[in-house]
């Protein structure tokens, strides 16, 4: 009877969607008569404006500073003059007043030495100063055909070749008793996990320099969350179509090519972000492009071959499969390094690595149950050694790199 | 707000387009014979402000030292000074006759709040002696007495504090003199400050009110020249007060100058005569960073320090000064020409304190 009456009463309403649509309709009105009344009630804003600009690109040309500005605070700013090195030069601007969120570039003509560190300041009208470090000039590679090509091979150095080198563990995995391959699993998420922990820092690291107003930091957990859960969709969404396998074969653990894709897109989507970090690196002269650093990141990225092929101990994948995880896994690196150097944006970059930590993540969690040894335990001595291992050994490999 | 920034943008585009035109224009039109190899010449008539005058700067000037703003001036008549004028302005006050002869000069100061542009496009939020920053040159001969009634109608306390002989209670000094008038002068409150003027030499002025960084780096400053009773010798004078702003107030400047405005004598140099006596008063007010020089090139002085007295101690072309010292140089330039002067500190120079002599037949 009930039911009956909420029937009736739903059907002498409106229908649902006015319901949900009236509230917004208040509240547009309600903001437009707000602006419209010039904020009613509020009076005059206290004290001066807030003047706050992040730098987001700096070039540096034969005889010239160009510096991509960002206004990153709530007011509209005016630039008026700038100085290098303590000294007030000619500049040009495309547009001197900035608006919220909007950017403009600065052209100084400057006879920069390479090698030279410069401090750059710009005033705003009211005389207030961002300063703007150059530690090292180096001249800005033109994006041309070669210097893509060279972002490629450096790619290629660092990503498919040393991750594809590390598939080649695959035979010894075969081989491996279960209890060994438990350890190996247990290795792979050391790695994983240490993945994770240095993508984190490094995109917090690189969400400080860009403005904050886009977010700042909050990117890169945004940028994880995102990918945590998209991934953790797709998976789910996956799944239904591989339970029937799952019963049949009566393990907990999704099927052994389907994690290894799952470990490859994880280690694809942080090489992504390495790719950036060493493409914005060479982009701004901060990165020595010396055999040492090459081999260093070669030799960290080998275990992440490790990594993928673990999970494939028990299937025959085809050789043109195991070429693409490689693919999936060492070539974003390439596309990263890409991006890195011609187009660096702090806030993307944070974001990008969030989405890294946010899909390794993913990779740990599916990864898991694997692990766990034949009286289900998950923290099994073996395991533990294993993830112990595998951070000592990304610990090891990066500091190859950190010199 | 995204169609107003394209209309912007768009004006931008157009006015950088007519650029080209505006320097083929230039090339066409005669002008005056400043134009010679140094990348400051053709300032005087590339008066359009501030920013986004910067579109029409052609980066073929060059990169020398003097580049400062390009083409970009302040606007002198709304800071309500010029100085290239505050540069030979010596007031004598408006003088009567005391009983028994003497010469009385009175003057009347109001202290005021002022927005300043102290280079193109930064504004900055002045204290200033009679809206002008270095405040009034007063002038007069030893002997005369100085009658200065201060009305202060800026929003703070502040004083004159003038270097010389006084009783206490006229030293500008907060604290001392309350009960007869004097210390510290609240806003709409006004005192009178009368001394006798000596020593004869150059001296200065400045607010004495605590925090006393702020009073001075804000603008309450001045020279004072008080003759001596034989006049010296006929000459060309200038006053320069060596000063700074630090427009970001972080307790250092972010910009020097003589009185006040970078690069004003660049733009804009010092017209004076090929081997007439040329006299400086020099005076150094630089707050944060006391340490000041002067150097002229091409040319040598006389130097008198504080100038009280009549014989030069140095003969030289560079010299240094303390916060609130200063000298009197003589000198005269043997040729005409265009004879750069600048702080021998050459971040300041760089920073604004650089300008020019343009010496005529």
């Amino acid at each position: 009877m009930e039911a009956g009456a909420a029937t009736e009463r739903t059907a002498g309403a409106p229908p649902a969607w006015l319901l949900g649509a009236a509230p917004l309709a208040l509240i547009a009105l309600v903001i437009g008569l707000f602006a419209l009344l010039d904020g009613p009630g509020l009076g005059e804003r206290s004290g001066p404006p807030v003047e706050e600009l992040a730098v987001e690109r700096t070039v540096l040309r034969p005889g010239e500073i160009e510096l991509r500005i960002r206004n990153d605070g709530p007011d509209a700013v005016q630039i008026a003059q700038v100085t290098v090195n303590e000294a007030f030069l000619p500049f040009e601007i495309d547009d001197s007043r900035i608006g919220r969120l909007g950017s403009s570039t600065i052209t100084i003509p400057y006879p920069w030495v390479e090698g030279e560190g410069y401090g750059v300041a710009v005033f705003t009208s009211t005389g207030g100063t961002i300063e703007h470090e150059i530690p090292v000039a180096v001249e800005t590679p033109e994006a041309d055909a070669g210097f893509y090509g060279l972002m490629a091979l450096l790619g290629v150095y660092v990503g498919v070749i040393p991750v594809s080198l590390g598939m080649l563990w695959l035979p010894f995995v075969r081989r491996v008793s279960h209890e060994w391959l438990r350890v190996l699993i247990a290795f792979t998420i050391g790695l994983l996990a240490f993945l994770a922990v240095d993508a984190a820092l490094e995109g917090l690291e690189i969400a400080g320099e860009g403005p904050g107003a886009f977010g700042g930091p909050a990117l890169v957990y945004l940028g994880a969350l995102v990918a945590y859960l998209g991934l953790s969709g797709i998976d789910a969404h996956l799944s239904r179509r591989r339970a029937a396998a799952e019963e049949a074969g009566g393990g907990t653990a999704p099927a052994g090519s389907y994690l290894a894709l799952l470990v490859a897109i994880g280690i694809g989507l942080h090489n992504l972000g390495e790719g950036l970090a060493i493409g914005s690196a060479y982009a701004a002269g901060a990165l020595a492009l010396g055999a040492f650093l090459v081999v260093g990141f070669a030799l960290h990225n080998t275990t992440e071959g490790l990594a993928i092929v673990a999970p494939l101990a028990d299937s025959r994948p085809s050789l043109s499969r195991l070429l693409a995880l490689g693919l999936i896994a060492g070539a974003p690196a390439i596309l990263g390094a890409w991006i890195g150097a011609a187009a660096f944006n702090p806030s993307a970059a944070a974001l990008l690595f969030g989405v890294g930590v946010g899909a390794i993540a993913q990779v740990i969690v599916q990864l898991s149950p694997a692990m766990r040894d034949s009286r289900r335990r998950l923290l099994h001595p073996g395991a533990v050694g294993g993830l112990l291992g595998g951070v000592a050994v990304m610990y090891a490999t990066g500091l190859l790199i950190a010199g | 707000m995204t169609n107003r920034k394209l209309t912007r943008r768009g004006l931008i585009a157009a006015g950088a387009a007519a650029a080209p035109a505006l320097a083929a224009l230039h090339e066409t039109v005669p002008h005056d014979g400043l134009h010679d190899a140094l990348a400051g010449d053709g300032r005087a008539h590339a008066a359009e402000h501030p920013a986004g005058g910067h579109a029409g700067h052609a980066s073929g000037s060059g990169m020398a030292m003097h580049d400062g703003f390009g083409e970009a001036t302040v606007d002198h008549a709304a800071n309500g000074f010029d100085p290239s004028e505050i540069l030979r302005d010596f007031d004598g006050g408006t003088t009567s006759r005391l009983p028994g002869g003497r010469t009385l000069r009175e003057w009347t100061v109001l202290a005021q709040d002022k927005e300043i542009e102290v280079a193109p496009g930064i504004s900055y939020p002045a204290w200033t002696y009679n809206g002008r920053i270095p405040g009034p040159t007063f002038r007069a001969t030893e002997g005369d007495r100085m009658r200065i009634r201060f009305v202060n109608g800026s929003s703070h306390p502040h004083t004159i504090h003038f270097h010389g002989f006084h009783p206490d209670f006229q030293d500008g000094m907060p604290g001392i003199g309350e009960g007869r008038g004097g210390g510290t002068i609240e806003n709409g409150e006004e005192f009178t400050y009368e001394f006798d003027a000596e020593p004869f030499g150059l001296h200065l002025y400045h607010c004495h009110v605590m925090p006393l960084a702020e009073h001075i780096a804000k603008g309450l400053y001045g020279a004072m020249i008080i003759d001596p009773p034989e006049p010296r010798p006929p000459a060309d004078e200038v006053v320069m007060v060596m000063n700074g702003f630090d427009t970001n107030f972080d307790g250092a400047n972010e910009i020097y100058a003589v009185n006040t405005i970078p690069f004003h004598y660049v733009e804009r140099p010092i017209k004076v005569k090929r081997g007439e006596l040329v006299r400086i008063y020099l005076v150094n007010l630089l707050e944060f960073d006391q340490i000041n020089s002067f150097h002229i090139h091409a040319n040598f002085f006389d130097y008198y320090p504080t100038g009280t007295r009549l014989q030069p101690t140095e003969f030289t072309d560079t010299i240094i000064q303390g916060q609130g010292q200063r000298g009197i140089l003589e000198l005269k330039f043997p040729y005409a020409g265009k004879f750069m002067f600048h702080a021998h500190k050459t971040e300041f120079a760089e920073l604004g304190w650089l300008g020019f002599f343009e010496v005529e037949e």
